[in-house]
């Protein structure tokens, strides 16, 4: 403490220029700090590393039913269509959103599924089994017909029971909807007739 | 420094003692007379009033529970279902806190939706008390996150598709939203990283901020003075006063609103631990039965919906489809013309209207409905913020109010208990367009109230409030 009288009005423009470029990098030190707090979010080496190809039998597989397998964490179904859902597939065409799935055909469509059926082989479908809008897992609605939360002339799909989002047999979505595209395609391929390799493709 | 006050030789043991105290730690004797024995608060209180100090019980009552579930719930993906069912069936009353605890979640929306509606009745909202109003908002937005994130440790079905649901919500948001999504889960799906780090965000880092804003809210409330009934001022500049300067229309909050306070704890008391004891399930409305289910990432339950707290905002959510876009932009662009044509603006800021309104159609138009979906359901909370500037009403009270805003505040409780009912029933044709109009609703009452509440003749304010004496 000085004893000497100090005009306190004066401001000392030196003293403050240092106090507000120590402020500065104060404020640098700061947000370098924050970085390493704020990376820890980020997904941890061991869950990049997870997520290899899975191998399914489909042999066993009867018409008209669905296999529900993990990769990376998330549901894939194979279905074998009957030729009946095959045929349906054509009827709801003007109700759908994005029927020839020319929307983000990148992240959800690979080129040997940008098809009516969605497939590589019409019979045998595989889709991520994981809602567009919100992440949810639609349920099976293949019964045809009228019943609850579907339109009186349903022709067998998905229906999301999260938001009521409707997919046809190819995993596309109904216009006018919460979900905004069709079922992701996850990269596939055949092994042989009766082994399916989900998270692979032919390109890779 | 306070002055250091010598006490007589001959006063009482109890009396040096609190001397000796009060020499050391004068802050605490000042606030309790700031807070307890000198706050006047309103002598006219209604039940309406009790909510507040309610909430602080539940407040208590959930970090008392946590603390002792933390004890024995393991926050890992393999372990979290089986630990929670540990502590129903094996931990010695460990059933009884853990329904202390979720019956508290429940009881805190009861008792915060209440509180909430009580400042929307009396006006509490209103100048001076701003910013109660806001630190209120900041806490219902830290209850929200506190019950979504605690909502997935139990790690049952609903827990970890609800927990799902909402993440990806965040990756909605154009351009950044699929990264920041993966930043909150930590994962490409929701796993344990996801429960590892909610479970810290549930147990510490919410906590203390929301303990902090229910002591800058208090605070603030203390420095303006309580609202009430009446909407009238009773430590206003011309409020009637008495020798010592205490407001005539007030009483010291101690001792007679903490007597009166035990005695409605205690008839909450009774409520709150029926329910544990009888139905802390609440036919599945509390703690819903899919819950009760391990989490299965391969398969989401067939029917889901948030817990009951949340579905108003859920169905607002909901409602936002295609269609519903073409009814939002039509409300922006009559907007913008009521703006252009109508208003008394600035000739300038006519085309900045004009402009603004084409850029948000042309988003609107551009970007997906999921995304609008998301904006309006943050929007529907985040509108309360707001709510101080919106009320252009003369009186502060809905007593002095025009009768038909009677009507429209019943209107709007009716419509958010619709949407919510809508939210927890699987989506059907009817529900979808109920719950569109309920969010237009929901939304016009707030954003036309600059307007409506200016309608109608106003009754005289008193310039006492109205108490009659027991």
């Amino acid at each position: 403490m000085s004893e000497t009288p100090v005009d306190t009005r004066q401001i000392d423009a030196s003293k403050r220029t240092w106090l507000i470029a120590s402020g500065c990098v104060g404020a640098v030190g700061g947000v370098a700090t924050a970085i390493p707090f704020v990376s820890t979010f980020q997904p941890s080496e061991r869950a990049k590393a997870a997520g290899a190809a899975v191998e399914v039998d489909i042999a066993a597989i009867k018409p008209g039913e669905k296999v529900t397998v993990e990769w990376r964490g998330k549901p894939v179904w194979v279905i074998r269509r009957t030729p009946e859902q095959l045929a349906a597939l054509g009827k709801v065409t003007n109700q759908l959103a994005d029927p020839e799935s020319k929307r983000k055909p990148a992240e959800l469509t690979p080129e040997y599924a940008r098809n009516e059926g969605r497939s590589i082989k019409p019979e045998f479908f595989v889709a991520v089994g994981i809602c567009t809008h919100l992440g949810c897992s639609p349920s099976d609605k293949f019964q045809m017909g009228a019943q609850p939360s579907l339109p009186d002339d349903w022709q067998g799909g998905f229906l999301c029971p999260c938001h009521g989002s409707t997919f046809d047999m190819a995993g596309r979505v109904y216009k006018n909807k919460p979900a905004p595209d069709n079922l992701e395609i996850p990269p596939y391929m055949f092994l042989s007739d009766s082994r399916l390799l989900i998270g692979e493709d032919k390109k890779a | 420094m306070a002055v250091f006050k010598e006490i007589s030789p001959n006063a009482s043991a109890g009396a040096k003692l609190g001397n000796w105290f009060e020499n050391r730690f004068p802050t605490a004797f000042d606030a309790y007379r700031v807070h307890m024995s000198e706050y006047y608060a309103p002598k006219n209180f209604n039940i309406w009033y009790i909510f507040g100090a309610l909430a602080m019980l539940v407040l208590v009552i959930q970090i008392v529970t946590g603390i002792f579930l933390v004890m024995h719930y393991k926050p890992d993906a393999a372990l979290a279902f089986g630990s929670v069912e540990y502590i129903m069936r094996d931990v010695p009353w460990g059933w009884l806190i853990r329904y202390m605890h979720s019956t508290g979640a429940s009881a805190f929306f009861i008792v915060v939706y209440l509180h909430m509606f009580r400042g929307l009745m009396y006006g509490s909202y209103r100048k001076p008390r701003e910013l109660v109003w806001i630190f209120g908002c900041a806490i219902f937005l830290c209850l929200m996150a506190e019950a979504f994130m605690g909502y997935l440790l139990p790690w049952g079905q609903m827990s970890y598709w609800g927990a799902q649901v909402i993440v990806n919500l965040f990756a909605a948001v154009p351009f950044v939203g699929p990264d920041l999504a993966l930043l909150i889960r930590g994962d490409y799906v929701v796993g344990d990283a996801t429960l590892n780090r909610f479970f810290s965000f549930h147990v510490i880092a919410v906590p203390l901020v929301l303990l902090g804003l229910v002591m800058a809210h208090l605070l603030a409330l203390h420095d303006v003075g309580s609202n009430n009934p009446d909407g009238v001022e009773i430590k206003g500049p011309n409020a009637p006063r008495d020798a010592q300067g205490h407001p005539l229309d007030g009483i010291p909050f101690h001792p007679y609103y903490t007597v009166h306070d035990i005695f409605m704890v205690s008839m909450f008391l009774m409520v709150f631990t029926a329910i544990i004891f009888f139905a802390p399930e609440f036919g599945g409305y509390f703690l819903e039965y899919n819950n009760f289910i391990p989490a299965d990432p391969l398969k989401t339950p067939l029917h889901i919906a948030p817990v009951w707290y949340f579905t108003p905002y859920y169905s607002m959510l909901r409602a936002i489809t295609g269609e519903m876009m073409y009814a939002l932009m039509a409300c922006v662009l009559a907007g913008a013309a009521f703006g252009i044509f109508k208003a008394k603006l600035p000739a300038f800021l006519k085309p900045v209207v004009a402009v603004a309104a084409i850029a948000v159609v042309a988003m609107m138009l551009s970007i997906d409905a999921k995304f609008w979906g998301v904006v309006v359901m943050g929007g529907a909370v985040v509108i309360l913020f707001f709510l101080p500037w919106l009320d252009y009403s003369p009186v502060k009270s809905i007593r002095y109010r025009p009768d038909w805003h009677k009507y429209m505040y019943g209107v709007f409780v009716v419509n958010f208990v619709v949407l919510a009912y809508l939210g927890v029933q699987p989506p059907s044709a009817i529900g979808e367009r109920v719950s569109q109009v309920g969010t237009l609703f929901y939304f016009g009452f707030f954003i036309l109230m600059p307007w409506w509440s200016r309608v109608g003749a106003s009754k005289p304010v008193p310039s006492r409030v109205n108490f009659v004496a027991h």
